[in-house]
């Protein structure tokens, strides 16, 4: 560690792990709900475990983006951070409000909620991912305004280099176009169209140029290859991701109302999507060919090339599989749109912030060359069990999307069954997503069970 | 990636590319707005359906329903709920809607449950406009059958 205000990183780290505790403990409720009913109803119906399960995720991942920048912006701009009080301030009020928001939905039902939140004043609740309270959008607009500053702040007075200018982007691309969760007019195409401007222009957008640049700057470290070569390359990964993914939009606006031309410049675009992402792959393994030195932390090379890896499975070939819109007529809303959400949503984000807490986690725990080897160990295990796992999650909704599909989709009226007849005979593929998913949870054990194993080992950098 | 092809170079297409699409994305969306009062038919949003909406949101029916292919993937689309169950006729879909409403949760072990939301048969009429409007959106002709 270079400068000693990085270590406010840490418990931005630690409170996202828990997090991602409570988000998959959800995931498991809601795929048991998925083969019973009666699992936990009326105490937790299936849309409140939901509401749990991907707004912790997407907080979760916030605090990962945000430590991860705590961390590396100082050290990138050689430079304190401009101030780690009001880092260590918006840490609480952004927990605070996180908590409040799931004991919220958790405690009483949502529509008394939005009554004392006082939706009324300015309704944006009730809304896929935008589920929160306004007061809670409000507080995360604030905590956001807050980081960016002092993220912002610390660039300015330091060096910037090429990962902070791509990642400061990122990072106010993400605060601004979260404005738009404000918009909720009562024409439901309106909602729709600007709903897309923060979920798509998020994840297919600006996220990318995070996830890049934090890519970036553990190669770096890791590798000890030049500068210069991975800017470069950088810069390609996001350039590409732009193009491609703001008209590419137009694979979300297919059916929800506007134009026919969406149609085919939607399909054209998005279909070059996964273009980026395959580069991303090709410049990961590169840098590592290249690399100069063996950095001691393993595991942490593991986890950049697992993600450029599981990144392009999940956003590129698992995109690309439906995002053409003759066949996405068929594939709209079913299970293969989960199978993707979830592959995607843990190759590239969910992978990206494990990564940095791989590389920094050690290094703020004052073990430069990475954990011991017993811990590097299990980490890799939980490494190998969490991919693979997500992989037969991914699978298993591959299937049930494609048994719908033919059920429930291709067949011509009234020979195809209904919804609920459909899921029924979707059953057995179900048990073997909440199988899977058990046993990710295992591996998120391990995983977490790693940062406190082998205290008595000799210390890798000794 | 070949020499001559430089950082620079790279740098100028990320900054380029992302102005020139992005000027694109707003450019469409304009035409996209000047299109759509013929599309989606804003002129029949009466205060009913707009209350209807509110509804829909204040119980969060997203969370466990799709409309229009967006939302959850655990109970039935209710883009065209209208047509399957109500045959596009309002008044024998708000018949159906508020006795359908009434009766949740079924008592049918095993299966997945809908909750009692408690809602006033005005509550349940406006909804029901709200679906009735939605339904009639030009969304080029998704879902594939009635099925949804
Ligand atoms: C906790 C999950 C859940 C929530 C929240 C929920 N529903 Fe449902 N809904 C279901 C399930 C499951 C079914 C299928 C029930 C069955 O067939 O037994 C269903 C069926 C329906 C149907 C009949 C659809 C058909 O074609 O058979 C309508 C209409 C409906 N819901 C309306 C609503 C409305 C309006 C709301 C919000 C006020 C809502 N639902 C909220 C779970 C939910
Ligand atoms: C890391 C990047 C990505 C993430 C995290 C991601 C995540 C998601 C999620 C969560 C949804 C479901 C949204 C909803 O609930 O309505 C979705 C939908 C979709 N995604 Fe992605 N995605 C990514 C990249 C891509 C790419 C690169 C493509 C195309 C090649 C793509 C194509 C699609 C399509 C076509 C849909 C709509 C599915 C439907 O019609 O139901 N995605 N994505
Ligand atoms: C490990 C066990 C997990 C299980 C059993 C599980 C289960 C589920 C279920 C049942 C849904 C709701 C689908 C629906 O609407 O019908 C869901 C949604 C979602 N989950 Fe998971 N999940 C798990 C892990 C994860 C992980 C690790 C991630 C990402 C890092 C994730 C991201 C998401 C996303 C993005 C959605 C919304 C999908 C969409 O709208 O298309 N889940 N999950």
């Amino acid at each position: 560690m270079k400068y000693t205000s990085q270590q406010v990183a840490k418990p931005y780290f630690v409170f996202a792990l828990i997090l991602f505790v409570g988000q998959i403990l959800f995931g498991l409720a809601m795929g048991a709900q998925y083969i019973s009913g009666d699992f936990l109803f009326p105490y937790i119906p299936f849309n409140v475990a939901r509401m749990v399960h991907t707004n912790l995720l997407i907080v979760w991942l916030l605090f990962g983006f945000m430590g991860a920048a705590y961390y590396l912006v100082p050290e990138e701009s050689n430079t304190e951070l401009h101030s780690p009080l009001l880092a260590r301030i918006s840490f609480w009020v952004f927990a605070a409000a996180g908590v409040a928001t799931i004991l919220g939905y958790l405690l009483v039902p949502y529509s008394r909620l939005a009554e004392i939140t006082y939706n009324d004043l300015l309704p944006t609740m009730g809304r896929e991912f935008l589920e929160q309270p306004t007061i809670t959008k409000i507080g995360i607009v604030i905590v956001c305004l807050a980081f960016v500053y002092n993220i912002g702040m610390t660039i300015l007075k330091g060096r910037k280099t090429v990962i902070n200018m791509v990642l400061i982007t990122g990072l106010i691309g993400l605060a601004v176009f979260f404005l738009f969760s404000f918009y909720n007019p009562s024409n439901l195409v309106l909602d729709k169209y600007f709903w897309w401007w923060v979920v798509h222009l998020w994840v297919e957008g600006v996220w990318e140029l995070i996830l890049g640049a934090i890519l970036a700057f553990v190669l770096i470290k890791v590798t000890g290859v030049d500068r210069e070569v991975i800017e470069k390359w950088l810069y390609v990964v996001i350039a590409l991701a732009l193009i491609s993914g703001l008209i590419g939009m137009g694979h979300h606006y297919y059916w929800i109302g506007p134009g026919k031309y969406w149609l085919w410049m939607g399909s054209i675009f998005s279909a070059l999507e996964p273009v980026p992402f395959f580069m991303m792959v090709m410049f990961a393994f590169k840098v590592v060919k290249q690399r100069r030195h063996e950095h001691k932390n393993q595991v942490a090379t593991l986890w950049a090339l697992g993600t450029a890896v599981m990144a392009f499975l999940g956003a590129g070939i698992w995109g690309f599989i439906h995002t053409l819109a003759p066949v996405n007529y068929y594939t709209h809303g079913s299970q293969l749109t989960a199978a993707h959400g979830h592959l995607a949503f843990f190759g590239a984000y969910a992978m990206i912030v494990m990564t940095i807490i791989s590389y920094a986690m050690p290094i703020l725990r004052g073990r430069p060359q990475g954990n011991p080897r017993t811990a590097q160990r299990l980490e890799k295990f939980a490494f190998w069990t969490m991919c693979i796992s997500m992989i037969g999650i991914t699978l298993a909704l591959t299937a049930a999307g494609a048994g719908q599909i033919a059920l429930q989709r291709l067949p011509e009226a009234g020979k195809a069954l209904s919804f609920m007849n459909t899921q029924e005979k979707l059953i057995p593929f179900y048990w073997v997503r909440e199988v899977f998913g058990l046993v990710f949870f295992v591996g998120l054990i391990a995983y977490l069970s790693s940062f406190f194993v082998g205290k008595t080992d000799k210390l890798a950098n000794a | 990636m070949a020499e001559q092809f430089t950082k620079s170079m790279a740098r100028n297409i990320y900054y380029g590319g992302g102005f020139f699409f992005f000027l694109l994305l707003i450019g469409l969306t304009v035409d996209t707005m000047l299109d759509l009062p013929k599309r989606d038919h804003r002129e029949n949003i009466t205060i009913a359906v707009a209350q209807g909406k509110k509804h829909w949101e204040d119980n969060n029916c997203i969370g466990c329903h799709s409309l229009l292919g967006e939302g959850a993937y655990f109970a039935p689309e209710l883009g065209n709920v209208f047509q399957r169950r109500g045959g596009g006729d309002e008044e024998t879909f708000k018949q159906f809607l508020i006795s359908w409403m009434g009766v949740q949760p079924l008592p049918i072990p095993g299966r997945r449950k809908m909750p009692q939301f408690h809602l006033s048969k005005q509550e349940i009429n406006e909804l029901a406009e709200f679906l009735i409007w939605t339904s009639r959106i030009n969304n080029n002709d998704w879902p594939p059958n009635i099925e949804g």
